[in-house]
């Protein structure tokens, strides 16, 4: 049997969720049942019906919320307890990085993030391996689980798409389960969530972007991205180091920790494609990487790349866009 | 205050990959090594909260006998000692080993607060600081952007996605995973690096028995998802080439 870990907040689903959802369908069609935790567990779970899954299981719980990592572990400690599956199933976001991998290591078993795809082949030995990249993207991992279950498996936001979700002719039953959790085992306290400042600009809207990242070496270097920008009638972005040195506004970075953005146009430069960054603009229409680096990852996802000194072709391209 | 930094030493950003001959793993021989970002940025803050409240901070490191080399370069930053749990084994470990590794060193340590980078820049995993947590049985906050420590209380500020944040407080000791960019890294002073010199670096032995959880059976260059146009010729051609394709294939520019 496979859990998927569906996340919600306020009953508001994570979109995420039909990802991983996606991904158990590939394990195994047969035998998936959707957890659906937390205050408003409810709504959401009659949203997931439409997915072809055996069930839906809703925990609601005092503990759950707000969230915190330790009323999460010990409520779904209890509830893997009780359901017994072989597969958890969990979307990589920041929550389930804050919990999972403490869950799983309260259960002692094994845990694989950040998954792209699922593989069983002789290349593996037959076995169910789990793709993920390592080294910052430039090498990718077949990993196979080891020891009993269930085994842990977050997917990487954009492994699958929505779309793939297969559909059930009816819809999925839900049922509530019961949860014990000793409300002092939660030590930590949240505050509600806030932004930090209202964005001047919203880059989910830009239809061209011009993106920078460490290639640009220097902040006085970033005129000439503005100058590509302009001539280009893009918007102007940044990877997260850019941003974390102060060289362009947090509000201009693009990633798991900025914006998700999908223009029409993607200009990457000087960008080498950790995926933290790449989460954010893979969906983007024609992406066009320009770097000194051959086996940058941005490479990977690119429709047109210059390998080459960002600095030579840049301006070269505000002519040729002039002409 | 009594702070511990764990730390990883990662093949450089510029390391192109090589794998070994099994090719589960890179080959190590080909490699170069420095500090694991984030984990920098951890350090960072251990000192600033050392100079702010006073106390010790104390890096570990779990791996092979290279690792030494960003152990004397966190000492030479103003670490005050440092415990490496030595192990060629550990280079490659996954989450729970490592955690098991770092946690058996800090045993009879009782630090106040632990900090480390969010993840790794070679298998970013995201799961040691957590792991570690659970096997120290203390509270944990992970992606954090603020620390306050306000008597045997901290309060920290987590990133949360799509800019948002949230303040989360908890009692002491804690492990925290830092995200990049919270503050602003120093640089070893010629003064650090003699200092450092001086400083004790403990070794320990890593724990019998843990064995890992998860086994990479192939290791190999990501497989190209798109096939990208990759432009020749002079900056100038093929500026002028990238230009003309934007305009009349794929249409996103006038």
């Amino acid at each position: 049997m496979i859990l998927v870990i569906a996340e919600q907040q306020h009953g508001k689903l994570n979109r995420a969720t039909w990802e991983a959802i996606v991904g158990a369908q590939q394990l195994d069609p047969s035998a998936i049942t959707v957890l659906v935790p937390g205050a408003s567990a409810a709504a959401v779970a009659s949203e997931l019906t439409a997915a072809n899954v055996k069930d839906i299981v809703t925990v609601e719980h005092a503990a759950l919320d707000p969230y915190t990592p330790d009323g999460f572990t010990a409520a779904l400690q209890d509830a893997i307890g009780q359901l017994k599956p072989d597969y958890v199933l969990l979307p990589h976001t920041y929550q389930t990085r804050d919990f999972a991998p403490k869950l799983a290591a309260r259960l002692d078993r094994a845990i694989v993030t950040d998954v792209t795809a699922i593989k069983q082949a002789p290349s593996t030995g037959g076995d169910v391996a789990f793709v993920r990249p390592m080294f910052q993207g430039k090498l990718t991992a077949d990993v196979v689980p080891q020891g009993p279950t269930p085994h842990f498996v977050t997917f990487q936001i954009g492994a699958y798409r929505v779309d793939q979700v297969a559909k059930g002719s009816a819809p999925a039953p839900i049922r509530a389960l019961d949860v014990t959790v000793d409300a002092s085992a939660i030590r930590q306290t949240p505050e509600a969530p806030f932004q930090q400042a209202k964005a001047a600009v919203d880059l989910t809207q830009a239809e061209r972007i011009v993106s920078v990242g460490r290639g640009i070496k220097e902040q006085a270097n970033i005129k000439i991205a503005e100058d590509l920008a302009k001539a280009l009638g893009a918007e102007i972005a940044a990877s997260r180091p850019i941003c974390d040195s102060g060289w362009l506004p947090m509000e201009r970075q693009v990633g798991s920790s900025g914006q998700t953005v999908a223009p029409k146009l993607y200009l990457a430069l000087g960008i080498s494609g950790a995926i933290q960054h790449l989460v954010g603009m893979k969906g983007s229409n024609t992406i066009v990487a320009i770097n000194k680096d051959p086996d940058a990852p941005i490479f990977e996802i690119a429709d047109y790349g210059i390998v080459g000194d960002l600095f030579e072709i840049v301006p070269a391209m505000i002519d040729a866009l002039k002409s | 205050m009594k702070i511990a930094v764990c730390i990883k030493q990662v093949p450089t950003r510029e390391w192109q990959p090589r794998l070994d001959d099994s090719k589960t793993w890179i080959r190590e021989a080909d490699a170069s090594f420095e500090m694991n970002e984030p984990d920098a940025y951890a350090l960072e803050e251990a000192l600033r909260l050392k100079e702010k409240h006073g106390g010790e901070v104390v890096v570990c490191s779990a791996g092979p006998a290279r690792v030494a080399q960003v152990i004397r370069e966190a000492l030479a930053r103003g670490a005050d000692r440092a415990i490496h749990v030595e192990g060629d084994g550990l280079a490659s470990a996954d989450a729970f080993v490592t955690a098991a590794a770092l946690a058996s060193a800090m045993q009879d340590e009782q630090f106040d607060l632990v900090l480390t980078g969010l993840q790794s820049d070679d298998q970013g995993f995201a799961q040691v600081g957590v792991v570690l947590a659970e096997k120290l049985g203390v509270p944990h906050s992970t992606i954090i952007m603020e620390v306050n420590v306000e008597g045997s209380k901290l309060r920290v500020k987590r990133e949360l996605e799509g800019g948002w944040f949230q303040w989360i407080a908890m009692p002491l000791p804690a492990v925290l995973t830092i995200q990049s960019g919270i503050n602003q890294l120093r640089y070893a002073t010629l003064k650090g690096i003699m200092a450092a010199k001086k400083k004790e670096i403990k070794k320990a032995a890593a724990p019998a028995g843990i064995t890992s959880k998860q086994r990479i059976v192939n290791l190999y260059v990501p497989e190209k998802g798109k096939k990208t146009q990759i432009i020749g010729g002079s900056a100038a051609e093929a500026a002028k080439t990238l230009v003309q394709k934007l305009r009349d294939e794929a249409r996103v520019i006038q």
